[in-house]
């Protein structure tokens, strides 16, 4: 009888905290190209707000927005690229009045440090030489959908439609990268930048556009203050360094 | 939305085609392996006992990324490949099998060994002893003696090659018409907010397997 009343109240010790951690838990429901930078300003923005704990729903933009269509219940939405966000503002996903653009960032052209395929320009890609082309799926990744559009512009779209190789968020296209399986992928500078040494950046893709980054308040928020102070914070100078450390324009 | 012919059969036959393949190789190795841990004691037997069931109790994430790592570019046997042959296995249909395959052994093995050890070894003696050779022995005795339990595991290993999922995704990647299956179509498909896709192929799924276990429910019936 002693023994099941201690253990009884163990499990119901342990279960507490746990309640109690996640009554202040901030979801951030954000793009995957964010990752790195987002795990950097996450304990500036909790050292300003104690007792409050960040955490993070990383994938990509287009994967976020269906989270949120079907009810998932974040805080704060960020993505990669006006199209997603204007989605969520028009289906009522996000309070209008809480969005704001807080980064930059710019399409590259990137190969696996080695370069077998001997790439040097976008317009390499029609060559023999280079057989796997890695970019995100244009339909909810946004790094794949500049990716499409630059190439469109170029006309070179439908002619490396076999090349082609898909990736699930613009990571996976810098995991490709990274372990040599593709030939050469579009990612962001920045996703380019967090390859290192494994990574070499080619080219800047300027048909691509301007790379932007809004973020909004989840309108079913149930921590809006808290949500809203996390928005305000991203495009702050407090956060500013950063960003510009990993390579994120203003 | 209207839905096209081959965004609906490239996936079924490219489903059909990797775990058909699949279910052959799993069958021929699965059967092999089992038979020789059957008959014979060696040490280290039950450890390759083990390793051989292991893709079953492994998330499927977990073997792709072995996989990957194996036969990837870079990898021993893939940088192997990549010399001799001059092929990649990663985001091909035949790195699906290779998938699918390693996902689905495990269940062949398991089901082969135990119907083989419940083989009588009386009548496999007594063929010996009519003069029959040792391959006559197995596929005349043992083989016939054991099938419903093989088929029963390659079965199993079928609809579980049909159904792979995470393990496909990591090497063979999710390409339209090259690598995507029925349930990476369904995957894409609701990423993509294609709802009425995603239902037909899911209906188109379901057809599909409740049909293969029908039919071989009946194949393997005892015929009296």
């Amino acid at each position: 009888m002693h023994r099941r009343l201690c253990s009884l109240f163990l499990v119901l010790a342990l279960l507490v905290p746990a309640a109690a951690a996640q009554a202040a838990d901030l979801i951030v429901s954000a793009a995957a190209s964010l990752t790195d930078v987002l795990k950097d300003v996450k304990p500036i923005f909790e050292a300003k707000h104690p007792g409050a704990t960040v955490v993070y729903n990383m994938a990509s933009s287009g994967d976020l927005y269906r989270q949120l269509e079907s009810g998932a219940p974040a805080d704060v939405y960020a993505s990669a690229n006006i199209k997603w966000m204007d989605k969520a503002v028009e289906k009522n996903l996000v309070d209008k009045a809480t969005r704001i653009d807080f980064a930059h960032n710019s399409l590259v052209l990137a190969v696996p440090a080695p370069n077998p395929a001997k790439v040097k320009a976008v317009s390499d890609l029609t060559g023999k030489a280079v057989g796997r082309i890695g970019i995100g799926v244009p339909e909810h990744v946004p790094a794949g959908a500049y990716a499409k559009k630059a190439l469109v512009a170029l006309n070179l779209w439908d002619v490396l439609q076999p090349k082609l190789i898909p990736g699930e968020s613009v990571r996976q296209v810098l995991d490709y990268l990274v372990r040599g399986e593709i030939d050469c992928g579009f990612v962001y500078a920045t996703d380019a930048k967090k390859g290192g040494d494994a990574v070499a950046t080619l080219a800047t893709v300027p048909e691509a556009g301007m790379v932007t980054y809004p973020v909004a308040v989840v309108s079913t928020s149930t921590k809006k203050d808290l949500a809203q102070a996390f928005v305000t914070f991203l495009a702050s100078p407090e956060a500013a360094p950063a960003f510009a450390a990993r390579g994120f324009g203003k | 939305m209207t839905l096209s012919t081959a965004e609906f059969l490239d996936p079924l036959r490219l489903t059909l085609q990797v775990a058909g393949l699949a279910t052959l190789a799993a069958l021929a190795l699965g059967t092999a392996l089992a038979w020789a841990l059957a008959r014979f004691r060696f040490p280290g037997r039950d450890l390759l006992d083990a390793i051989c069931t292991l893709p079953l109790v492994m998330p499927p994430t977990v073997l792709g990324y072995y996989l990957l790592v194996m036969v990837g570019r870079r990898g021993f046997l893939g940088a192997w490949m990549q010399e001799v042959f001059g092929v990649s296995l990663i985001f091909t249909w035949q790195g699906a099998v290779l998938a699918a395959a390693v996902v689905s052994f495990p269940l062949v093995f398991k089901s082969a060994r135990a119907a083989l050890e419940s083989v009588d070894r009386d009548l496999e003696d007594a063929a010996r002893t009519l003069g029959v050779s040792e391959w006559g022995v197995f596929f005349r005795v043992s083989l016939p003696l054991a099938m419903r339990g093989i088929l029963a595991g390659t079965m199993l290993a079928f609809a579980r090659a049909m159904g792979e999922f995470g393990a496909t995704l990591m090497v063979a990647g999710n390409l339209p018409g090259r690598t995507q299956t029925l349930s990476l179509a369904v995957y894409s498909a609701v990423q993509a907010g294609r709802d009425d896709l995603a239902q037909a192929l899911v209906l188109l799924v379901s057809a599909v397997c409740v049909i293969i276990l029908f039919t071989t429910a009946k194949l393997i019936q005892p015929k009296y």
